[in-house]
């Protein structure tokens, strides 16, 4: 019964992420009504930017259009009162009172997108940025996991972003604007999504070689669905497969953590890496071939991970592949 | 028409300013018309530097998944891009055009430091040097031109990448606080008399707000180059948390300098568009002195702004609504120069030429990225869309639109009076139309590609954003623009020795730089002009008196490299300044202290602790002889 329910929890999922367009990074398709104030606070500028650029434009096609003049001629000396007036209206007076509206409606839409408040939220998830990864635990929930997080749709969630290593920047673009995530800082930003489906996220700021692939997804579910996510997630992982034995033999477990068997930080927790869409953060599907190159050659993949590719033999690699895909 | 007497001080200026041509003139002269030449030849080199560097990146990001090259080079390649435009391109071409025209416009015989000058130059050169040298030991700085830390630090970049980056710029930063120092004492000690401060022309204002700014932001940049070399080399904790320092530090220091440096690109860039709004709208500009105090205006507020660039670090809502206030109060200045070289065009009755094609594309370009600047300033929208490809999109309309098209409406207005030879203007036309198509196609589908969540500064994408096609786009924008840059090129190397001859003045122009031959003389001027308006070269009986003085041996100065010291703010007649003549201190100067970084780069101390002693020596020995001794 309860195999029945992953297995169709992950093919909604994976329904999700063919059906194209819902795991965009597109601004102007906001999810959430924080992201939507964003966008309609960029149409706003965007037509009065479109304004100014068009009467700008204009008035430079009549300067072209104007009665030559001749370089062996002056046409007028000194200045034209008029035109000074014009200058200082147009050029001064308009924009001044132009911006101080701008202002106002900028201030107005602060505290949509402001940093949350514990008692904002509902569910407090914290999220590490590491080179080139994120590391995901839900300290209520007693949950770790990486690159994909999944949160119940409607409710305020506080991201609470931290970085192990160098600044990274945790940007969901269709459900939030983005937070730096800076050593020694409490950064934090709401994720409400409206309704189902998968965002795709991905690091904004520079952190190094493989800053362009360290994306990751935020998987909104309806709250049953979501729930029985937290109870996949919260059970053990089997530590008694032949896989589990070479995944110590070679040493997988000095970097990864499976809980139960190893407890590496250096690389993301696999403990339920068989249910992730992606591997790498955001960089290869998940699915066996990827994963045995992955497993192999991460270098060739992700140039510049930290991942060395170990020594494994084929029948060692199959049993390490078949564990891996069971650990869902 | 000429008498005895005039030819006879013609004469005597002659012998007492040429220069023998030789190896030996070419590495001690002081003229500020060949220094600026320097500059600008040099900076162009590192333009088309950054230029292949760009167009590699495009080549790389055409497709999704592209393998042309990989993280490692891509990251030096933009790194060292940004650090090129920046540091070693926009302002040394700038300050090219400044060393040239500047004394020539204040009707001056040279700068007001002239071996200062050269030290300037010989030591952007070397600089420049040192910081592409990198390339050659395959670690070229790669943390982006921002630099930030922690990755910039040690334990993230243990390369000497970050250290050529440091000690390149502490290096680039001696040349540009002695270029500044110079041309205020220039501009505010050295111009003709009666160019009172209302007369000033507008570029010449314009290099005077760039040098104030300098002055003042270069001493952030230069703290946080030190702060991070020091924690480097010798295990401080400035910018290292664990040990109590602050990864913020950084990056308020480095926008304390950086967003100053925007209206440092920006502001002369500006003055060449005022220099040649009036030339080809045939008038007198209209609202000269707004234009003036907007622009020192603009050089004082930007150092008002520099949060904008952190408003996703998370510092309180309270700071980024001073922020945001500043930063739209910016435009202002903007708004008025905008609608000052409109009105000027409006009511005069232009003369399209290449030189004000620049400034007509320059125009509209400027107004996209200005607008888009203003969106920076809306904390919400900047917080989703900062580090998106809309801000490459954005600071390109800026810097390329603001800054490189008046480089290039400077370079065809300029060319005749460097070189006494007209550009061909059909290929001049060809070549903007390619350029302007070409920067629109390059840069306008990167907002699109921001708004649909591109990150900036990644080496490759995946398929299935949307992002392919506004990518490709751009990718053949880019070799389009470059087509058009070659254009010019080509009409620069091909006019400099088969151009139609220009005459001295081919553009009526209002300014004094086009009151002496084409090229000038050594000397600028016969006798120093006398100013009585802001258009004096329009002042056709003025330059006649100019003439008439020179026969009676008035103001020619003719006992040495003499010109005229001015009140600064009338510009009444206070002093004969004196100039040196060819000096071998500032190149040897500027190679003691190549010798000193290159020393402390490969960190040999005791080779650095020399390098000092022979610094000191170079000092002492430029102050061995004073000019007129």
């Amino acid at each position: 019964m309860r195999r029945v329910a992953v297995a169709g929890g992950l093919a909604g999922v994976c329904m999700l992420v063919l059906s194209g367009c819902s795991d965009d990074q597109n601004t102007l398709a906001p999810h959430s009504s924080a992201a939507r104030s964003i966008t309609t606070l960029w149409w706003v500028m965007f037509i009065g930017s479109t304004i100014v650029v068009m009467v700008v434009t204009l008035l430079v096609v009549l300067a072209v259009l104007k009665r030559r003049g001749r370089l062996d001629r002056v046409e007028s000396r000194g200045e034209s009162p008029g035109a000074r007036n014009v200058v200082l209206i147009s050029g001064a007076l308009v924009p001044a009172v132009v911006l101080t509206a701008l202002f106002i409606y900028v201030l107005t839409t602060v505290p949509a997108t402001a940093e949350p408040k514990p008692k904002d939220a509902k569910m407090e998830i914290d999220v590490t940025g590491k080179q080139w990864f994120w590391a995901v635990r839900y300290p209520a929930q007693r949950i770790k996991t990486a690159n994909e997080i999944h949160i119940p749709v409607g409710v305020p969630v506080r991201i609470r972003a931290h970085t192990d290593d160098v600044i990274h920047s945790f940007w969901v673009p269709e459900l939030n604007r983005k937070i730096d995530m800076i050593p020694g800082y409490d950064n934090s930003v709401l994720l409400e999504a409206d309704r189902a489906g998968v965002y795709r996220g991905q690091c904004a700021e520079f952190c190094g070689l493989q800053h362009a692939n360290m994306a990751f997804y935020v998987v909104a579910q309806p709250r049953a669905a979501f729930n029985r996510w937290v109870a996949r997630e919260q059970r053990p992982a089997d530590t008694t497969a032949a896989g589990a034995k070479v995944f110590t033999q070679v040493g997988c477990g000095g970097c990864h953590t499976i809980s139960g068997l190893s407890n590496g930080t250096i690389g993301p927790d696999l403990t339920h890496v068989g249910g992730r869409m992606t591997l790498a953060a955001g960089t290869i599907p998940n699915a066996k071939g990827w994963l045995g190159g992955w497993i192999l050659d991460p270098q060739h993949i992700k140039p510049g991970n930290k991942m060395p590719a170990l020594p494994v033999s084929g029948s060692q690699l199959q049993q390490l592949l078949s564990y891996l895909e069971s650990l869902k | 028409m000429s008498t005895a007497v005039g030819r006879e001080e013609l004469h005597r200026l002659e012998s007492i300013w040429a220069e023998k041509p030789g190896l030996r003139t070419f590495l001690t002269t002081v003229d500020h018309k060949k220094i600026g030449t320097r500059y600008l030849v040099t900076s162009f080199a590192f333009f088309v530097a950054a230029g292949l560097e760009a167009l590699s990146m495009r080549t790389q990001l055409a497709v999704p998944d592209a393998g042309a090259i990989g993280p490692k080079a891509y990251d030096e390649l933009f790194s060292m891009h940004g650090t090129t435009m920046i540091f070693l391109f926009v302002t040394p071409m700038l300050n090219g055009f400044g060393n040239y025209m500047v004394p020539l416009q204040i009707g001056a015989r040279d700068m007001a430091f002239p071996r200062m000058n050269a030290l300037s130059y010989w030591i952007y050169l070397a600089s420049g040097i040192f910081l592409y040298s990198s390339f050659l030991l395959g670690s070229a700085p790669n943390d982006g031109w921002f630099n930030y830390t922690p990755l910039a630090e040690k334990a993230f970049t243990p390369g000497l990448n970050i250290d050529f980056y440091n000690l390149g710029l502490l290096f680039l930063t001696v040349s540009s606080t002695v270029g500044a120092t110079n041309f205020l004492v220039t501009i505010f000690k050295l111009r003709a008399p009666g160019m009172s401060l209302n007369r000033i022309p507008l570029f010449c204002w314009a290099m005077a707000a760039q040098s104030f700014s300098l002055i003042f932001a270069l001493p952030a940049l230069s703290v946080a180059n030190i702060f991070l070399e020091l924690e480097r080399r010798f295990d401080f904790h400035f910018f290292d948390r664990a040990h109590g320092g602050d990864a913020l530090l950084w990056q308020h220091l480095f926008w304390i300098f950086g967003h100053p440096d925007v209206y440092i690109i920006f502001l002369p860039a500006v003055g060449i568009v005022s220099t040649v709004v009036p030339v080809f709208a045939r008038r007198s500009m209209i609202a000269h002195d707004w234009l003036a105090l907007a622009t020192m205006a603009t050089a004082f507020i930007g150092f008002g702004v520099w949060v904008h660039h952190m408003f996703a670090t998370g510092l309180s809502n309270v700071t980024y609504a001073f922020y945001s206030a500043a930063s739209m109060v910016i435009v202002i200045p903007s708004g008025v120069q905008i609608f000052g070289w409109l009105a000027t065009v409006l009511k005069g009755r232009p003369v399209i030429r290449s030189p004000f094609l620049y400034i007509l594309g320059f125009i509209v370009t400027f107004v996209i990225g200005g607008v888009t600047g203003v969106m920076f300033a809306a904390i919400p929208f900047d917080q989703q869309i900062t580090d998106s490809y809309f801000v490459v999109a954005h600071f390109h309309y800026v810097l390329f639109g603001g800054a490189v098209f008046p480089i290039f409406a400077g370079i065809h207005y300029w060319f005749p009076k460097i070189t006494g030879r007209m550009l061909d203007e059909r290929l001049a036309t060809w070549s903007f139309w390619l350029f302007f198509v070409g920067f629109n196609l390059t840069f306008f589908p990167m907002h699109i590609l921001g708004l649909l969540g591109e990150p900036r500064r990644v080496y490759t994408y995946h398929p299935g954003f949307g992002w392919g096609l506004w990518n490709l786009l751009s990718t053949i924008g880019s070799f389009t623009l470059a087509v058009g840059i070659l254009g010019t090129v080509v009409n620069v190397i091909w006019s400099r020795s088969a151009g139609a001859a220009a005459g001295d003045d081919p553009w009526g122009a209002n300014t004094l730089e086009w009151a002496t031959s084409s090229p000038p003389p050594e000397y600028n001027f016969p006798s120093i002009p006398v100013v009585h308006s802001v258009d004096p070269n329009w002042d056709v009986d003025d330059r006649r008196d100019d003439a008439r003085r020179l026969e009676h041996a008035e103001l020619t100065l003719s006992g040495g490299h003499e010109t005229i010291g001015t009140d600064w703010l009338d510009a009444d007649i206070e002093e004969i300044h004196e100039g040196p003549s060819e000096s071998p201190w500032p190149l040897l100067l500027a190679l003691t202290l190549s010798w000193f970084f290159v020393a402390f780069l490969a960190g040999h101390w005791v080779l650095a602790g020399i390098g000092v002693g022979l610094i000191a020596v170079a000092v002492g020995g430029w102050h061995l002889k004073e000019p007129g001794e």
